[in-house]
């Protein structure tokens, strides 16, 4: 690991603004992608701006119903608080789905959601990669693609994200909240927040330079029944092959996110729009231009399934009701 | 038996023996390298080590040291402090063997750098129980052989007695049925609650075991 200079800020918009100050530097909160990726010098940050400390921890009823998550609320403390299992199930369960008990106790709401988007060939620092080295090449492509996307994908870059709380996320439109530093604080949706690959596989957010995520706002709660479906190559403590995150109201209507499949979580309103009329017909607009390779293709049937599941579930689940 | 208990602390005199010429090897570029942020950057340059105060308890001893900012909360445990109970295994977390349990939670301490753990309370294996005094996870590991080679077992038994804590409080878990009510204490509760923990002898059901005798055999689907 390169040597850094650790600070610890007092203020959101400390923070901000002494991140802003040193080209390269992180901020750093609960620390398990970013400790991984110092150690292999794939992150070389000369200083860390420890945000630990700033009281972003707590989860408070906004005024119009919906829940303000602070940035620092660990992921057990988030998929455990009463209003978030009772009303957000769907976040709940995505957030119990992902890593270990011993990770969700120190990865935070806004390091879950600023985590890499990365595969094996980001991590194997003998290979080319554009994410790690931009411009250097993409190894994954024509190597082996079995996790990787089939959706949004680039030249440049085929990996995914790995994020099962970003999925939620995005099911349920929440707002990424900021601070910047110079001061100014801006809601980012979260349809707008991350990027595809293109030809900047290293930028994956539309955050700027020392731009702090300070919590991260809920609408009102959806209703419906909420689903999390994650099909993984081990029952647990895996990543996602894919994962279909839904909330599906009494009449048949609802949302629908996919995770392990593109660069980012994968929402489209026109999907949406299909819900009474199947899971085929949903996964077909979803993934209608997927680009698959011979040792991912099974990705797009998993999809339908899976999401046929659910909705044979959540079926079984109105006519007991 | 004796021969075995001489020839240790030798061992162990030697690794940190090493350790040290190591670091002291590695010295000779605080004085030359610039502070890192002033550096010009490129691929030469080798930021100065910075060293930075923490003061944390552990097993209810307090201790005030000056650290290298890289140093992670496993490695103040082992390297600083000797507590070498706490086993290194992937340094990735991704195994496990470093969990320790921080202010009442259970995280992998190699993804973790000790000087963000200012004013923390770290409880080791060390801190559960001695050999004369066992913690009760400690002693029905030993009865139910929940273990072969040991190493993953500091951090199985430190993850076991979490679990055991967060089913109390009622946090879910993946497997958890109802969001809305107290999880089950069950087999399947407490296999998904210790995936984290990888065990490479497949001791797994004799911990399964183990644990289920401390939680007082209420376990559902257990054999106690």
């Amino acid at each position: 690991m390169k040597a850094f200079t650790y600070q610890r800020a007092a203020t959101p918009a400390e923070a901000a603004a002494a991140a802003a100050r040193v080209q390269g530097a992180r901020f750093i909160a609960g620390g398990t992608n970013l400790l991984d990726l110092m150690k292999l010098e794939i992150e070389t940050p000369p200083l860390l701006v420890d945000v630990n400390g700033l009281g972003l921890d707590k989860i408070e009823p906004t005024p119009d119903g919906g829940l303000r998550l602070g940035a620092l609320v660990r992921n057990s403390d988030l998929a455990s608080d009463a209003r978030v299992r009772r009303d957000y199930a769907v976040l709940s369960r995505a957030l119990l789905a992902g890593a270990s008990a011993q990770l969700r106790n120190k990865a935070t709401t806004a390091g879950n959601l600023l985590q890499r988007t990365r595969c094996p060939y980001f991590y194997d620092t003998y290979q080319p990669c554009n994410k790690r080295v931009p411009g250097s090449g993409c190894s994954a492509i024509g190597g082996y693609t079995r996790g990787h996307a089939i959706v949004g994908q680039s030249e440049a870059c085929i990996a995914t994200h790995p994020s099962d709380m970003a999925v939620a996320m995005q099911l349920l439109d929440a707002g990424v909240e900021t601070v910047r530093p110079d001061g100014l604080k801006r809601t980012i949706p979260i349809a707008d927040f991350y990027r595809l690959p293109g030809n900047t596989p290293h930028i994956e957010n539309n955050l700027a330079p020392g731009e702090l995520i300070t919590a991260v706002i809920l609408p009102k709660p959806l209703g419906g029944k909420h689903y999390y479906h994650k099909v993984r190559d081990r029952a647990s403590y895996a990543f996602a092959l894919i994962s279909v995150a839904a909330v599906v109201q009494p009449d048949g209507s609802g949302r629908v996110a996919l995770g392990g499949v593109a660069h980012k979580p994968w929402r489209m309103p026109a999907a949406e729009q299909q819900m009474k009329n199947g899971a085929k017909a949903v996964t077909d607009q979803l993934l209608g231009g997927a680009r698959t390779t011979e040792e991912n293709a099974f990705k797009v049937p998993l999809v339908q399934r899976t999401l046929a599941a659910i909705m044979a579930q959540s079926k079984a689940a109105a006519t007991q009701a | 038996m004796d021969d075995s208990i001489d020839i240790n602390p030798t061992r162990r005199g030697l690794l940190i023996g090493g350790a040290l010429s190591a670091t002291a090897a590695a010295i000779p570029s605080v004085a030359m390298a610039q502070t890192p942020g002033a550096t010009s950057g490129g691929a030469a340059t080798t930021p100065a080590p910075v060293q930075n105060k923490v003061a944390l308890r552990v097993n209810g001893q307090r201790y005030e040291m000056d650290v290298d900012t890289r140093t992670s909360l496993l490695d103040l445990l082992r390297e600083h402090l000797h507590l070498t109970g706490t086993k290194k295994g992937c340094d990735q977390g991704q195994c496990g063997a470093c969990t320790v349990i921080v202010d009442g939670r259970r995280i992998n301490s190699c993804l973790s750098l000790a000087v963000m753990h200012e004013g923390a309370e770290v409880t080791t294996i060390e801190g559960l129980g001695t050999p004369q005094k066992m913690h009760p996870m400690q002693a029905a590991f030993v009865k139910h052989d929940g273990y072969q080679c040991g190493y993953c077992t500091p951090g199985q038994i430190c993850s076991a007695v979490a679990v055991l804590d967060e089913i109390g409080r009622g946090t879910p878990s993946h497997v958890t049925a109802d969001l809305n009510v107290k999880p089950l204490l069950s087999v399947d509760e407490i296999r998904e609650r210790m995936s984290g923990n990888i065990c490479r002898c497949g001791a797994y059901s004799n911990i399964i075991d183990a644990i289920t005798e401390v939680a007082g055999g209420k376990v559902l689907g257990g054999k106690a």
